[in-house]
C-alpha cells in the first residue's frame, strides 16, 4: 500500500505535533507516524502502577513557548503554576526561591539574589528571543541569515557596555564560580547549581554550566507549572489542535527508514512494511537516528556522519515514579507546600561529589533530585487518598560500568530513597510500587539515542548555529527534503515547541523562495 | 611488563637483499617509514628498460588495505566517485576519493579479490578517513602493507618473461584484470596495472616468499633485458603516461590546509571518473554544483617547444604585452621515448582548452647564471605515451 502526502512527520513528540499542524494549517496533507501507542514522545503521562499515574519522562512545563501558545491557541490547563523551588535544608530550615525572591537565607543573600537574577532574566530573555527564530548561518550571503546575525551583534551591544562584557564572560563559565562570589547560602548555590545542570552530563564546575542556567531561564521567564493529568495532556491538546488542523496522525507506527531515491528524499518505510511517499519528511528522532539508522550513512556525507556520530547525547537523568499510600512528612513543609517543585542538593559540592562517579561511568551513591507530588493538586492521577511523586534523580550515566542491570537498578533506587529519607523518614513505609527509568529505558521507551531529553547536550559547541552539527543548524539536513523538527535542532529540548514550530516555518519559507 | 620494542628505523621490504646486491650508486629516500631506491645504477638506463625491455620496481610500501564485511561494496561505493558495482571480482578500478567538499583526497587501485573482498592501494596512508567512513557500515578495514610483497614487472617484454616464469594462462589477462596463480606452494597474485603506461604487471605475494619470487624473475628475464629500476625512472614514465602524483599534480584534501589549494576530481580530469548516476558518493552534492556552476580549474597535458623540461614554470595565456598568469606547471620533463618536451599543469578555467596555446616561462641555470626562455605550449587531449601493446590482446612476444 502507497500513500501520498505533503509531508511525513517522523515521530509524534510534542515538536512533531507542533510542526505538523503548522504545516497542515498552511494547507499541507500531513502525516505523523509515531512509533509507541500514544503521542506526544517523551510528554506523555503513562500508568505505571495500577491506578498511579504519572509524566512518564517530562514533569515541569517551563519551557512551552509563548509563540507556540499564540500560534496553535493552546491552553494547557494547569495544576500547579509559577511553582516555587523549595531546596529541601537540615531540620526542616529551607530554602524557598520565587521569582526573584528568596526566602530562608541571609539578607545579603536576598539583595544579592535579586541582582543575580536580574541579570539572569536580561541575558536569558535575549536567548529566548533567538529560540523563535532559525538561527543565522556563519560565512553566508544570506540576507536574512546576515539581519539575523546582524540582529544578534546589535542586541548584544544593547545590553551596555558593563552587561555586555558580564554576558561574554558568563556564558562560557561555570556556575559554581559565579555562586561561590556571590552568595553565602550552601542551600541556596546547591538549588541553583541543580538548576544549571538537570538533564545534562555537566557538574557545577563543568563550562558552559551558566548557559545551561540561562537555557532553563529562557524558557518562560523561569517560571515552571505543572499540567493537569500529566504532561501527556499537553502532548493530547496538541494532537487534537493537529487533527482539527486536518493531519492524519497514526501511532504504534514504527518507521524503520526514511527512504531515499536518487539523492533526495521519497518518503518513509514502517517497520510494518507499510510505504508513505512524501518530497518532504521531517524527523522528530534526534539527529543521530535519524542520519545512521533511518536515512542510512550511505545517503549522507562521510563528514557529516562523523559529526552527527561524534554528538554527545549520552543522559545522565533518571527518573523515579513512586506509588505512595499517602503523603510522606516532611518536617517544615506546610500542606500546600506539596504542590511546588521540591528540591534536594544541599550545597554546591553535594551536586558535584553527586556527577563525580558518573565521569567514570558510575552511578551517583548520593544523588540529586527534582522531586514533585503531581497528584496533590490532580487527583485523578492516583486512587483516592493516595498520592504518587515523579522526581528527576541524577546521575544515572547512560553507559553505566558494568550495565543497568537489575541489580544496578535497585542500587541506585535505594541510593534515591535514602536521601528523601533524610528529609522524609518515613517515604520508604509509604511505597506502594515504583518505577525506575534509567536513560537506556528511556532510550527504548521514547527512542531517544542515549537517553537525552535534549537529544544532545546542550553546550556551545552544539548550540545555536552548530546545533546539532554544522552544516544542519537550519533544520534543513543534507539531503533534499530531509528536515529535523526535535529537540536536537535549535534550541534544544524540554516542552517548548520552538524547535518544531521554526522547522515548519523554514520548511514553508524555502517553499516560498522555491 | 614486556617492552615491546618499537622499530624506529626505516623498515626494509622483502626485496631489500636483492634490490641492494644490485645497487650502485647508494641514493635511497624514505616512502611511508620504507627505504627506496631513487636509481639503482643509472636512471636514464632503468627507464629505457620500461620502455624498450622489463624493468622492475618494489611497490611494497604502497600502502594497501583489505576492506571486508557484508557492506564491503556499498562503502566502497560510497567512498570513491565512480560505480564499483560495475568491477567485478577479478577486477581492478582506478579510482580516486573526495571530502565532503567534493576535493580529491587521494586517488590509487582497488582490487576485487573475491566477492565482498576488496584491497584499495595508495600512495598515501587513509586509516582515519576510511576509519570515519565507515561508520554505519558493516565493514572491516586492515592495513595490510607489510603483508604484501609486492614489484611492478613493466615493459614490452613484460608478458615474455612471466611467461617463460612459467605463469601460463597469462595471455587470458586483460588490462585491469586479476589472475592467481601457484608459486612455490603458495599463491601469487598479478594485475594487469602499472604507473608506467605501458604493457605491464604487478606481483603480488606473501613476503616469506618475495626473495624467490624475485630470483625467479630475473633468471626468466635474463635474455629479455630485464632491469631492476627506482623511483626517478618511474617518475618520468607516469609523466608520459599523464598519470597524476599526490603532492605534485594535487594535494591531499585531509592534509591541506589553505583555501584554494585543492582539486575536484573535474578539474583535475578526472570526469570520466565521477558518476553522476550513483545515487550518492562522497562530495557528489559538491561535485553537481560544481558541474553546474563551472569548475575554477583545469588540469593540462601540455607539450612544449624547445627541450628545457619547464619545471615549476608559470603559464601565461600570451607570450608578450598584457600577458596573464593563468597557472604553473606541476610536472614536468624531457621524454626520451617520445622526443617532446612534456608537463602536466593546472590553469584557471576557461584557460586550456585541448588545443588552445600557452606560453609557459621556463627558467634554467647555464655555469650560475639564471636564464629565462618563454615557450609556446600546446594543450593536449591524450596521454603523451600510449602504446597499442598496452591493452593489446593477448600481448606480443618479444
Amino acid at each position: 500500500m502507497t500513500d501520498k502526502y505533503d509531508a511525513i512527520v517522523v515521530g509524534g513528540g510534542h515538536n512533531g505535533l507542533v510542526c505538523a499542524a503548522l504545516l497542515a494549517r498552511s494547507g499541507k496533507q500531513v502525516l505523523v507516524l509515531e512509533a509507541n501507542d500514544q503521542v506526544g514522545g517523551a510528554a506523555v503521562t503513562r500508568e505505571f502502577a495500577d491506578g498511579y499515574s504519572v509524566s512518564a519522562c517530562a514533569h515541569l512545563l517551563y519551557q512551552l513557548q509563548p509563540s507556540v501558545r499564540k500560534d496553535l491557541k493552546l491552553s494547557p490547563k494547569l495544576a500547579s503554576e509559577d511553582m516555587t523551588t523549595i531546596a529541601l535544608g537540615d531540620d526542616g530550615q529551607h530554602v524557598r526561591i520565587q521569582g526573584k525572591h528568596v526566602d530562608g537565607v541571609s539578607d545579603a543573600d536576598v539583595d544579592s539574589f535579586r541582582g543575580f537574577h536580574k541579570r539572569m532574566t536580561r541575558f536569558a530573555n535575549l536567548l529566548r528571543s533567538y529560540f523563535n527564530k532559525t538561527p543565522p548561518r556563519l560565512g553566508t550571503s544570506d540576507f536574512s541569515d546576515l539581519l539575523t546575525l546582524g540582529r544578534l551583534g546589535i542586541d548584544v551591544r544593547l545590553l551596555g557596555k558593563t552587561e555586555m562584557r558580564e554576558f561574554l564572560r558568563l556564558i562560557g563559565i561555570n556556575i559554581h564560580d559565579e555562586l561561590t562570589e556571590r552568595f553565602e547560602s550552601s542551600l541556596l548555590k546547591g538549588a541553583l547549581s541543580l538548576d544549571a545542570v538537570l538533564g545534562t552530563h555537566l557538574g557545577p564546575r563543568s563550562p558552559n554550566t551558566i548557559m545551561t542556567y540561562l537555557y532553563r531561564l529562557a524558557g518562560d521567564h523561569g517560571r515552571t507549572a505543572s499540567p493537569i493529568g500529566g504532561m501527556g495532556s499537553v502532548s493530547d491538546e496538541l494532537a487534537q489542535v493537529a487533527r482539527e488542523s486536518g493531519v492524519t496522525i497514526r501511532t504504534g507506527m514504527p518507521v524503520s527508514r526514511i527512504v531515499i531515491d536518487n539523492g533526495r528524499v521519497a518518503g518513509v518505510e514502517t517497520a510494518s512494511g507499510e510505504r508513505f511517499d512524501s518530497m518532504t519528511v521531517i524527523s522528530n528522532a534526534d539527529p543521530k537516528q535519524t542520519i545512521i539508522e533511518l536515512v542510512g550513512a550511505r545517503h549522507v556525507e562521510t563528514g557529516f556522519t562523523h559529526r552527527i556520530h561524534h554528538l554527545r547525547m549520552k543522559g545522565n537523568a533518571a527518573k523515579l515514579h513512586l506509588a505512595l499510600d499517602g503523603l510522606p512528612t516532611i518536617d517544615g513543609l506546610s500542606k500546600k507546600d506539596y504542590a511546588e517543585r521540591i528540591v534536594i542538593a544541599p550545597d554546591e559540592h553535594y551536586v558535584e561529589r553527586a556527577f563525580n562517579p558518573a565521569k567514570y561511568g558510575e552511578s551517583s551513591p548520593e544523588p540529586v533530585l527534582e522531586i514533585t507530588f503531581p497528584s496533590f493538586r490532580d487527583s485523578e492521577l492516583a486512587p483516592a487518598g493516595k498520592h504518587v511523586m515523579s522526581a528527576i534523580v541524577q546521575y544515572a550515566p547512560y553507559e553505566r560500568e558494568g550495565g543497568w542491570t537489575d541489580a544496578a537498578r535497585q542500587e541506585f533506587e535505594a541510593a534515591a530513597i535514602r536521601v528523601i529519607e533524610r528529609y522524609a523518614p518515613e517515604i520508604a513505609q509509604r511505597i506502594t510500587a515504583s518505577e525506575l527509568l534509567t536513560p537506556v529505558d528511556i532510550e527504548r521507551e521514547f527512542h531517544i539515542t542515549g537517553g537525552h531529553w535534549h537529544h544532545g547536550e546542550l553546550t556551545l559547541d552544539q548550540f545555536l548555529f552548530v546545533r546539532p552539527v554544522c552544516g544542519a543548524a537550519q533544520y534543513r539536513m543534507p539531503v533534499d527534503g530531509l528536515y529535523l523538527c526535535g529537540a536536537g535542532a535549535h534550541p534544544g529540548g524540554g516542552v517548548s515547541g520552538a524547535a518544531g514550530r521554526n522547522a515548519a516555518r523554514a520548511i514553508l519559507s524555502r517553499e516560498k523562495a522555491a | 611488563m614486556s617492552i615491546q620494542e618499537v622499530h624506529q628505523g626505516r623498515l626494509r621490504s622483502p626485496f631489500h637483499s636483492r634490490i641492494s646486491a644490485l645497487d650502485t650508486v647508494n641514493q635511497w629516500h624514505e616512502w611511508k617509514g620504507y627505504s627506496s631506491a631513487d636509481a639503482l645504477y643509472c636512471e636514464d638506463m632503468e627507464y629505457f628498460a620500461i620502455r624498450n625491455a622489463t624493468a622492475v620496481f618494489d611497490l611494497t610500501p604502497m600502502t594497501k588495505y583489505r576492506i571486508t564485511g557484508p557492506d564491503a561494496l556499498e562503502y566502497i561505493d560510497r567512498l570513491v566517485t565512480r560505480d564499483m558495482s560495475k568491477i567485478k571480482p577479478g577486477r581492478v578500478a582506478y579510482a580516486v576519493w573526495c571530502d565532503d567538499r567534493g576535493q580529491v583526497i587521494d586517488d590509487g587501485t582497488i582490487f576485487h579479490l573475491k566477492k565482498g573482498e576488496y584491497r584499495l592501494c595508495s600512495q598515501e596512508r587513509h586509516f582515519a578517513w576510511l576509519q570515519t567512513a565507515a561508520i554505519g557500515f558493516d565493514v572491516s578495514i586492515v592495513l595490510e602493507t607489510e603483508d604484501v610483497a609486492g614489484l611492478a614487472v613493466q615493459g614490452p617484454t613484460s608478458f615474455t618473461v612471466l611467461k617463460t616464469m612459467g605463469l601460463n594462462g597469462l595471455e587470458d589477462l586483460k588490462p585491469f584484470g586479476l589472475m592467481n596463480f601457484g608459486f612455490n606452494g603458495v599463491d601469487l597474485m598479478v594485475s594487469r596495472t602499472g604507473f608506467t603506461g605501458d604493457l605491464g604487471y604487478e606481483l603480488w605475494i606473501q613476503p616469506d616468499k618475495a626473495e624467490l619470487l624475485w630470483d625467479a624473475l630475473f633468471e626468466a628475464g635474463k635474455l629479455y633485458g630485464i632491469r631492476a629500476m627506482g623511483t626517478h625512472a618511474l617518475e618520468l614514465a607516469r609523466i608520459e603516461a599523464g598519470y597524476l602524483a599526490a603532492y605534485e599534480d594535487f594535494l591531499p584534501a585531509n592534509a591541506t590546509v589553505r583555501n584554494g589549494r585543492t582539486r575536484s576530481p573535474l578539474e583535475l580530469g578526472l570526469d570520466w571518473l565521477v558518476d553522476f548516476k550513483k545515487p550518492n558518493f562522497n562530495g557528489r552534492r559538491a561535485l553537481a554544483e560544481e558541474k553546474r556552476n563551472g569548475s575554477k580549474w583545469r588540469l593540462v597535458k601540455l607539450d612544449i617547444e624547445g627541450n628545457k623540461a619547464a619545471h615549476s614554470s608559470y603559464i601565461f595565456s600570451k607570450e608578450k604585452g598584457n600577458k596573464r598568469e593563468i597557472g604553473f606547471v606541476t610536472s614536468a620533463a624531457w621524454s626520451p621515448v617520445c622526443k617532446q618536451n612534456i608537463a602536466l599543469g593546472t590553469v584557471r578555467m576557461p584557460h586550456g582548452k585541448v588545443g588552445s596555446n600557452v606560453w609557459v616561462e621556463i627558467y634554467y641555470q647555464r655555469e650560475m647564471h639564471w636564464s629565462r626562455a618563454m615557450a609556446k605550449a600546446t594543450v593536449v587531449d591524450k596521454p603523451f605515451w600510449f602504446p597499442p601493446r598496452r591493452g593489446a590482446m593477448p600481448p606480443g612476444p618479444y
